[in-house]
This record gives C-alpha cells, structure tokens and sequence, in this order.
C-alpha cells in the first residue's frame, strides 16, 4: 500500500519535472545562442565600419589646377610634375625626389602625390556599411543640402593600399604598413627569446628533471606565471628590458647611434618583453606533446645504445614537433593580439617610417587600433575597424595553419 | 695460431673494459643549458616581485604617500599627492562584478548544454565558435566595448543618464570575453565526470536535467569553482577593454554608467606618454602592477588549491 502510494507520488510529480526539464533546457540553449549572437554581433559591428559612404571636401579645389582647360586628373606626367614643383616648396619638392625620383615614378604615383599633398581631402562625415546599403538616397540628400563643395563617394577602408600605405595623419591617405612591419619585427625576437628556453625547459621538465620538490616549484611557477596578467609583464619589461637594459636594446653597446631609437623603447624591448609574457604558454603546450610521446619509443632508442640527449633529439623532439610547433604558434597568435603591455613598455604613438632595425622606435597592428579607437572622430574609427579586419585575418591564417599542421602531422600510438 | 691471437685480443679488451660511466661533455653541457631553460621561469618570477616590489617601496617612501592614507582614503590625484586606492579598486571591482554576472551564467549554461545536452555534431560546430571567441584580441573587443554597448546601452537608458565612457558597457563586454574561458574549463570539468554516474542516475528515474545538475555538476564542482577564480582572476587583469571604454579619469563610484578608470586602466594611460623615470608616476604604477600580481597570484593559487584538495577522483 504504502509502496504504491510512493510510485503514484513519483509518477504525479513526472510531468512537473519534465516540463522544468524542458524550461532550462531551452534556457542553456538560449545562453549558448547568446554567445553566438555576440560573436556576430562584434564582427558585423566591425565590418559595419570597414566599408560605407565616405563625405569629403577638397582643400585646394581641383579645378584651379586645370591647364588650359584640361582638368588635373586628364594631364600628361610631365604637367603633373611641372604642377608639383610649382605648388611645393623647393625643399619639399627635393624630399620627394630623393625618396624616388620623379622620372621613375608613374604617372598615377605622381597623380596620387597631388591628391595627398596639394588637392588634400577632407572627411566630413563618414556613413557605416548598413545605413549606406539602406539610405543612399538620404545620404545623397544631406550632402548636397550640408556640404555642397563635398564629394561623396562609397569607401571601402580595407583596400591593398591599406595594407601597403605608411601611417599619416591623413585618415584617406592612411595605412598600417608601418604597423604591420612593427608587428613582425617584434614577434621575431618574441620567437627568438620564447622558442628555444620555452621548448629547453619543456624537455628539461620532461625528460631530465627528477620528481621533487624543485621541479615542482619551477612546474607551479609556469602554471602561475600563465595567469599573470599581460599588463605586469610589461611593466617587468619597462623595468628590466627598457631601463636596466637600456645600452643593450637601444643598440649603443654595439656601437650604434641611433637617433630614432627611444631610449631603450624599441622593437627589441618589446619583442623581449612579449617572449617573457608566452614562455609558460609555450613550455606548458611544448611539455604535452612531449608527453604524449609514448614511452616505449624511448625504450627502444636506449636498447640500441644511444645516450639521453641522442634519443631526446632524434626521436622525442621530431615526435613531438608538431604538437610544439602548434602550440607556439598558438601563443604566437596571442602575442600578436598583446596590446597592454607594449604600451607600457613605450610604443610610439605616430610614426611613419619602417621599422629598420632591432633598435627603431615601434608601433604594431593592436597598438594602431588602440590609437584610432581612442580618437573620437569616425574616420579614425572606420580605420580601426579596417585594421581590426587585417588582425583578424592575419590571426585566423595563423590559427588555420596551425589546425593544418596538428591535421596533417600528428600521429597517434 | 690464429685463434690464439684472438684469445689475446678479446682478453686484453675485457681488461680494459671500464664499468665507469664514460664522461659525455657534450650531454653535460645540454644538459645544463636544459637546466637553465627550466629555471629561466623562476628568474621571471623573481624579476617581477624584485623589480615591482623595489619600485613599490620606494613609492612609499616619495614624500606625501603614506601606505595607510592609501588603503584608507577615496581620492586618487597624483597631481596633489593624493593616492588613495578606492576609486580605481571600486572600478576594478564594478566591472569584475558585472563581467562574472554575465559570465558564471552564461559560461555554466554553455557548458553544461555543450556536455550534457549537444549531439556530437552540434559539439563539434560550436567549439570552434568559442574558441574563435576565445582567440579574438582583446583591444577588439575594447573597440566593440566603445563603437557597439556603449551607444546600445545608451539607447536603452537614455543618452543624459550613460556617459560615453563608462564601467556597465566595458563591465558586459569583458564578461563575453571570459564567456569561453570559463565555458570551456567547466566543459573539460563536466566531461571528466564518467558515464556510470550519469547512468546510475538516470537508472533512478531521474531526468536529463536532475541528473545534469544534481548529479554531474557536483560532481565536477572542484573544476567549475577553479574556473570561475581563473575567470574573476583575468577580469580583474584585464586592461585594454577599460583602458577604451571605462573611462580616463579615476572615479569614486559605484554606478556602471558614468566612467571610472580601474587599475589596469589607469596603468595604460599613465604609462602612455614619455615616462620620466624615478617619478612619482613611474613609481605608482609598479606599486599598483605589484597590487595586480599579488591579487592574481593569489586567485590562482587559491583555485590551484581547490582542484587539488576537492577534486572527486573515480576510477
């Protein structure tokens, strides 16, 4: 009696259960298409910027360039060139002409130096991606009724020219080669510093350290210097790498004057200071794929004789490579993203010359975005969101490479 | 004859076999450099505690810095010699608060739909999206904090009541950008859980969701509480989202929608111009890089100690 009374009870209670069965299951899945949204959310956001229609007037109105009665854009090289040294001054002219030589320029390089230096446009306003797709003929109106000497035009702000243009303080004229050459001039000495310790320490961890308490420190220790944040890192690295070090990362004792290097806030100070930031990164991925090598193969190296660092170098390592190799190119990834700790370690905030050295002043891709995001105008936005996209793709190629390289290499025991 | 000599060969060889072990130079070397390697890390952890600890002290020793008036007063001025702690710890603690608001539920909820409700194929699509989530730089999301919540957030309550730059916008943003941390630690958590429990469970008569959160998520708690330390631990660390859009300018306050520049924040534009050093600035933000380090070390020893000392193991 007793018994049936509890199955009535469980059975009673059964459609309660499944109906707030059914309500939080639809509440993880809610939570989990919230994420999604975000992600879309954040990339349309970017791209919304990237593109759109681009409002600008002209500084020095093209029209009185025309020559009799042929607009600028319509001229012969050789008047483009007559045009140029008649407009500038004779010290910028010369500037010009020892960058290259105005005979070996083509007619659309010399055409695009009169666009930036004499006809210089001017932004007035700039329309988002979604508002210029669904509003053109509002846009249109507004121009010509707010601006009437302005030119509108649809701008996409992610172009080739992008990517291969210095940066300037013109945002039509702007670019992030310099940025990107910074960004890759810093990872090698990030690689340089983090690759071999990183990858020396895994294997040492690994193979050779015993089981006590000292490499049970030095395990803690990368687990917990993992979780130290970015930002303390470059703060270790304006003390150590910039200050302390300061003959060696501005190159004076190598003999090198360098009146571009800042004191010490160079490509080889932040290089160094982000080789510290992915060490534990690097050595806990690289002490995996060690650990994945199976025992056995050890096994059979030292049956034939050969010593602990022959069966390390000849049949761990090759093993576990790939694993390695993945694994640093994921921190690498990290490492280009890094913006916080560059910019305490000094990065310059406008430059438009090319990193040429260990010791040049820098500035990467993250920093360049931080710069033109923290600018209230949109035109600096639409370019961050430009060099947003450039990062994204540059990391994505990074992270799909490294997918390949697991997919393709890695084997199983 | 022959034979004989041979005798004498292999005779005098077993004479002058050592049982020494023969000296290898060349593996000693590697092995040292092997060893530096390893011990390279201790001498990070070293540097940091030496190098921000000595510039600490001596900021404590600038005239006008008193370590009592710091943990005790509300202002933060350098430019009067004032450097109380508060405005950018409150800061700190508002935006940490609001990112674990969004993301412990969120993350949990993720997690537990990914591990105990998803097919292998729904799986198999989603985890790429979060850890794309997870790739993205955070100076993105900085720009997506200032360009897309802030004008969100002040269409929904009004343009006069959110500032431009504000702790609620940068707050929300971050907690998606711990979202995929704390996802995919409580996944691996709720994963490592072994079928028999979940099986004995159901054997009861218990549905998918008692046995979900009766049975496996206590089961994995030691990982889900390490996983929300870890997550609070980078939002506090976390610079260049409030760096953009918490505001420049520390602020006593404890409302998300005007700005207030927490730690890191401050950390970042500070240090953005030409630091002279030995000043009292250059000084304050390793006092500050010090306070950071020493909170995170300690979250992540702490979540560290729970993994450890709670973990259920099974066979």
């Amino acid at each position: 009696m007793k018994e049936k009374a509890i199955v009535q009870g469980f059975a009673n209670n059964l459609d309660g259960r499944n109906r707030k069965g059914a309500v939080w299951h639809v509440l993880f899945q809610a939570s989990t298409i919230v994420g999604i949204i975000a992600l879309i959310a954040l990339l349309f956001n970017v791209i919304d910027s990237a593109f759109g229609y681009v409002a600008y007037e002209a500084r020095v109105d093209p029209d009185t360039l025309s020559v009799d009665g042929t607009p600028v854009e319509d001229q012969s090289k050789e008047q483009l060139v007559a045009l140029v040294q008649s407009t500038l001054s004779s010290g910028a002219y010369n500037k010009l002409e020892n960058e290259k030589s105005f005979a070996l320029r083509s007619r659309e390089e010399v055409y695009q130096l009169i666009v930036e230096r004499i006809i210089r446009p001017k932004v007035v306003q700039v329309w988002k991606l979604w508002p210029s797709l669904t509003q053109a003929d509002e846009i249109r109106a507004t121009v010509t009724q707010d601006y009437p000497g302005a030119e509108l035009d649809f701008v996409s702000w992610l172009t080739t020219d992008f990517v291969t243009r210095p940066q300037t303080s013109e945002p039509l004229t702007a670019g992030v080669r310099t940025a990107i050459l910074g960004s890759l001039w810093t990872i090698l000495f990030t690689i340089l510093l983090a690759f071999p310790i990183g990858v020396g320490a895994a294997i040492y961890l690994e193979e050779y350290a015993s089981e006590n308490w000292f490499s049970r420190i030095i395990q803690t220790n990368i687990n917990n210097l993992a979780g130290v944040p970015s930002i303390v890192y470059g703060i270790l690295g304006l003390a150590i790498f910039v200050r302390a070090l300061e003959a060696f990362t501005s190159g004076k004792i190598f003999g090198i004057v360098n009146l571009t290097s800042a004191n010490g806030r160079t490509v080889l100070s932040a290089g160094l200071t982000l080789g510290l930031l992915v060490l534990p990164i690097i050595i806990i991925n690289a002490q995996e794929a060690i650990r994945a090598v199976p025992r056995s193969l050890r096994n059979a190296s030292y049956g034939v004789g050969a010593t602990k660092w022959q069966t390390v170098w000849s049949h761990v390592l090759p093993t576990a490579l790939p694993g390695i190799l993945t694994g640093t190119i994921l921190a690498i990834s990290r490492a280009i993203g890094e913006t916080a700790p560059l910019i305490v370690v000094g990065a310059s905030t406008a430059i438009s010359f090319d990193p040429s050295s260990p010791f040049s002043k820098f500035t990467t891709l993250p920093i360049q975005i931080y710069q033109w995001t923290s600018r209230p105008q949109d035109e600096f936005r639409s370019l961050a969101a430009a060099s947003i996209l450039v990062l994204l793709v540059l990391l994505l190629s990074l992270n799909a490479s490294a997918v390949l390289l697991r997919n393709r290499f890695s084997r199983r025991f | 004859m022959a034979e004989l000599t041979l005798k004498k060969n292999t005779e005098k060889k077993a004479s002058t076999i050592s049982l020494h072990r023969k000296p290898r130079w060349g593996e000693t070397i590697i092995q040292g450099l092997l060893f530096f390697s390893g011990f390279f890390s201790i001498f990070i952890t070293l540097g940091i505690v030496y190098e921000l600890g000595k510039e600490a002290f001596l900021f404590f020793q600038m005239p006008g810095v008193d370590l009592l008036a710091t943990i005790t007063t509300t202002e933060w001025k350098p430019h009067v010699n004032k450097f109380g702690i508060w405005p950018l710890l409150t800061s700190t603690m508002m935006t940490t608060l609001i990112a674990m608001a969004i993301a412990i539920p969120l993350g949990m909820s993720v997690a537990i739909y990914l591990s105990e409700y998803a097919s292998p194929r729904v799986r198999n699509t989603l985890k790429p999206i979060l850890e794309v989530l997870a790739g993205i730089p955070t100076i993105v999301y900085g720009y997506f904090a200032l360009t897309f919540m802030t004008p969100l957030l002040r269409e929904i309550f009004g343009r006069d009541v959110v500032q431009i730059y504000n702790t609620g916008s940068a707050g929300l943003v971050m907690g998606i950008l711990i979202l995929p941390l704390i996802t995919s630690m409580t996944e691996d958590s709720l994963s490592a859980v072994p079928r028999s429990l979940r099986e004995a469970a159901y054997g009861v008569g218990g549905t998918k969701l008692e046995v979900a959160l009766q049975i496996v998520v206590p089961a994995a708690l030691s990982g889900i509480a390490a996983a929300i330390i870890v997550g609070i631990s980078r939002a506090i660390g976390e610079t260049m989202i409030v760096a953009v859009a918490a505001g420049a300018g520390p602020n006593f306050t404890f409302s998300p929608f005007v700005g207030a520049e927490t730690i890191t924040g401050h950390i970042v534009r500070i240090s953005g111009g030409d630091l002279s050093y030995d000043s009292i600035d250059y000084n304050s933000i390793f006092a500050l890089g010090l306070f950071l380090f020493l909170i995170t070390l300690t979250l992540n020893i702490i979540s560290q100690a729970i993994v450890r000392r709670f973990r259920e193991v099974y066979e």
